[in-house]
């Protein structure tokens, strides 16, 4: 996987370094200027770290202050705000490409047995769990329909509802131009949920595979970050050694058509193997000439 | 008057309470709610007023004198009200410390840290406190008989169990004021950890290991005077091949610049042994720790790993004023999420955590205490708390700790709360702490102290770095005024090359 080439110049907005913010004039540095920049702050075009920053005294200048708050709030809001899944269900039913799996059955709405966030945030066990009604739900849905389904897709809010709500529907469009023979069982979202509560959703509705869009823990650049997890035959109980991951999906960081492509090489490779986890290795870059000549020096000594 | 009242109540109070009760009087259950445990012996029993509080066994009762955390409460294990909590407490500071030499938490045959806890314990330095009670050890700690020299001599006679059980009886100030008496002394190419000095870590992650990412970072904090605890990476890919190349990476860097300090890569102590084998320039040896064989067993070592390990770089003979050769990280809540908690709290895991540690004379010891996440330190507080548990108990029991002061996005805990536990730490003499751009650590995705925040602790405290790195910060003219903690406005020439091989000129 090459991720030398990451995409510096695609900072969330927050960030100090991304481009908007920037060229707000490079002031020149005297003396009797309280704020002291530093020589080397045009390092930050290699780095997304938060470098030379330029001090107060030896603080941290007021508008470096300002920003990290910002990008701060930013990821406790990401954290803190409920997901929408009535907006984002009925923006998914608009797209033509969705139209025949949304309309043919509707998404399934589900929560777990966390009943808010902090005690979601405290009990990682109630948010691995479906609460009995989200239960019901499924097992009436199994019970009404005689279809085999090879694949069912999660939408949990995890820890960062803007993760889900910035990129679930670019993702499932991109991953949808691979999926036409697959028969997919109504999209569900979860709240207040964690990964595993995907093997749940899978077990209920008998389906052989599943795969969980979940809002990954938000760093202070990247609130919006979106996780993949499949499971083949998903079962409560499941560790994550029977789970393969894709992290980092997002504008700046996995790209949805890369996601996508990585994506359904799992899922196509879980159904031919009829298993996922550790023994699934993600062999997708492979055929990728791996150059390190091109490598990056070390500056300070070369 | 308020205060009048309270005061003689509180009297009134510990009348009632005191010493141990094994009486078989009924009782009102208060640790269990669930009836089967009814008729359960307890083995620490104490009445209050009507009624009786009952304690299964010494884990048991501490975790019930635990302050409150998340963590125990996921666990099960935390005391049930705040009141259960208090009793817990009073009953815990009547346990005499020679107690602990004769009910091990983690059974002995199961658990190599507990064989380990008991068979490295030294008589004679216990005998100086092998006469008082968990409570008349606070007063100990704290009263002018425990001066430093003294509280160097009683270590190897402290347990782990010891220093948790005194420290959940404590106060935040009782925590920082005999941490600062605790002199832990450590030296690989400088001299960490003298009275009135604060050391960082250097930590310039990069989310793809990228050299000029690396190197950026390293830059910002060098010229911001930080790094002489260590230059330690932990690196996003995990492998032997990754390690070498950012080892061998840190150490041209350290030669070029002569600098006294020395690096790591936080890998996995087996692919360190590999480095080695393969002649990679190794300083340091890190590795996670935690304080269960069980939970020891989910990061894949043991504690003959750690004795090779160490063997394999103390072979090497790379330091230039000493010898301690290991790096070692902690947490409280890994032996849960490990499922090898053995429930206890995990207050008392991590300290057993130090037993692991100080056997193998590390430089370093550094307790990322808000990493983990909330559903083991919840918030500000609980974070603070820990932090200045783990920071007293390691140097109790002589270890050179070190603390990430941490929090992640999701914990209710914010820039403040940083502020609050690095001062209380600087006060508490804690040895070192991390030092990244800006806070934000843009691989491991938490936010930590920054090379700002470390020369703000100079400055409000007068903490200096190691000695000899002081001396080079002089030298290089990153230092204008070391005693003043006073950086050079200018950049300092022996960087003019570097950088404008880098960004071509000043600017």
């Amino acid at each position: 996987m090459s991720q030398d080439d990451y995409p510096s110049d695609k900072s969330f907005p927050t960030h100090p370094h991304a481009p908007a913010a920037t060229e707000q004039g490079s002031k020149t540095t005297s003396k009797e200027e309280p704020v002291t920049e530093n020589a080397w702050n045009k390092l930050n075009a290699f780095t997304d770290a938060r470098v030379g920053l330029g001090r107060s005294g030896i603080s941290v200048p007021t508008k470096h202050l300002l920003a990290f708050q910002l990008a701060h709030a930013q990821a406790i809001d990401a954290v803190h705000t409920q997901l929408d899944s009535d907006t984002l269900s009925k923006t998914l039913m608009e797209q033509n490409w969705a139209k025949d799996w949304m309309t043919n059955c509707a998404p399934l709405m589900l929560h777990s047995r966390a009943t808010d966030r902090a005690t979601y945030l405290q009990r990682p066990d109630y948010g691995r769990r479906l609460d009995e009604e989200s239960a019901n739900i499924l097992d009436e849905h199994r019970a009404s329909t005689s279809q085999d389904y090879d694949l069912a897709i999660v939408v949990v809010d995890g820890l960062s509802s803007l993760a889900i709500e910035q990129n679930t529907q670019p993702f499932l469009q991109a991953l949808f131009s691979h999926l036409d023979d697959w028969n997919l069982a109504p999209i569900s979202f979860v709240k207040q949920g964690r990964v595993a509560i995907g093997d749940e959703v899978c077990e209920r509705l008998n389906a052989k595979c599943v795969l969980v869009l979940i809002g990954e823990r938000p760093g202070l650049s990247s609130p919006d970050s979106l996780g993949l997890y499949l499971t083949w035959n998903g079962k409560v109980g499941l560790t994550d050694a029977y789970r393969n991951c894709i992290s980092n999906v997002r504008p700046a960081g996995l790209v949805y058509q890369e996601a996508a492509r990585k994506a359904f090489y799992l899922l196509k490779e879980a159904r031919t193997l009829k298993l996922s986890g550790v023994k699934l290795k993600d062999r997708s870059d492979d055929d990728l000439i791996i150059d390190t000549s091109t490598e990056s020096k070390n500056f300070l000594i070369s | 008057m308020i205060l009048g009242v309270s005061k003689s109540y509180a009297l009134f109070y510990v009348g009632f309470v005191s010493q141990l009760n094994i009486s078989k009087a009924r009782e009102t259950v208060m640790s269990k709610p669930n009836s089967t445990f009814q008729f359960r012996n307890f083995q620490f029993k104490n009445t209050v007023g009507e009624r009786t509080f009952g304690f299964v066994d010494l884990a048991d009762l501490m975790a019930k004198a635990t302050p409150a955390r998340s963590g125990d409460r996921l666990a099960g294990v935390a005391a049930e009200s705040a009141e259960e909590r208090a009793i817990a407490q009073m009953t815990l500071a009547d346990v005499p410390l020679s107690l602990f030499l004769e009910q091990a938490l983690v059974p002995y045959e199961e658990d190599e840290i507990t064989r380990l806890i008991l068979d490295d314990h030294d008589k004679s330095a216990f005998s100086l406190i092998s006469h008082l009670t968990v409570g008349g050890f606070r007063d100990w700690l704290l009263s002018d008989l425990a001066t430093s020299d003294v509280l160097i001599q009683i270590r190897p006679g402290v347990t782990p169990e010891m220093a948790a059980a005194v420290s959940k009886i404590m106060r935040n100030q009782d925590l920082i004021l005999v941490a600062k008496k605790c002199h832990v002394k450590t030296a690989f190419r400088n001299t960490i950890g003298l009275p009135g000095h604060l050391s960082t870590r250097l930590q310039p992650n990069h989310p793809t290991d990228d050299l000029t990412g690396i190197a950026a970072s390293m830059l910002d904090g060098l010229l911001y005077a930080n790094g002489d605890a260590v230059i330690g990476i932990n690196p996003a890919t995990d492998n032997v091949q990754q390690a070498t190349r950012l080892i061998k990476m840190m150490d041209e860097v350290i030669q070029h610049y002569e600098i006294p300090t020395q690096s790591c890569v936080l890998t996995h102590v087996t692919n360190t042994i590999e480095c080695i084998d393969q002649g990679a320039p190794v300083d340091l040896v890190f590795q996670s720790i935690g304080g269960t064989q069980a939970t020891n067993d989910s990061f894949g070592f043991n504690l003959a790993n750690l004795a090779e390990a160490q063997d394999a770089a103390l072979s090497l003979n790379r330091g230039t004023v000493g010898n301690n050769v290991m790096y070692f990280e902690t947490g409280q809540g890994s032996a849960l999420s490990a499922n090898a908690n053995h429930g206890l709290d995990q207050q008392t895991c991590e300290a057993r955590a130090y037993a692991v540690a100080r056997k193998f004379n590390p430089l370093l010891v550094n307790t990322v205490v808000g990493f983990i996440g909330p559903e083991y330190l919840y918030d500000g507080k609980e974070i603070t708390r820990a932090g200045l548990e783990d920071h007293f108990c390691g140097k109790l029991l002589g270890l050179p700790m070190g603390c990430d002061v941490c929090y992640t996005n999701h914990a209710e805990a914010d820039q403040n709360d940083m502020d609050n536990l690095l001062t209380l730490l600087g006060v508490a003499g804690c040895t070192f702490v991390m030092g990244i751009p800006g806070s934000d650590d843009i691989m491991l995705n938490y936010q930590t102290t920054s090379f700002h925040d470390a020369l703000y602790a100079r400055r409000a405290l007068g903490l200096k770095p190691a000695p000899e790195f002081d001396l080079w910060l002089t030298k290089m003219e990153i230092f204008k005024n070391n005693e003043q903690f006073t950086l050079n406005h200018q950049l300092p020439d022996a960087f003019h090359q570097s950088l404008n091989r880098m960004i071509g000129g000043r600017s």
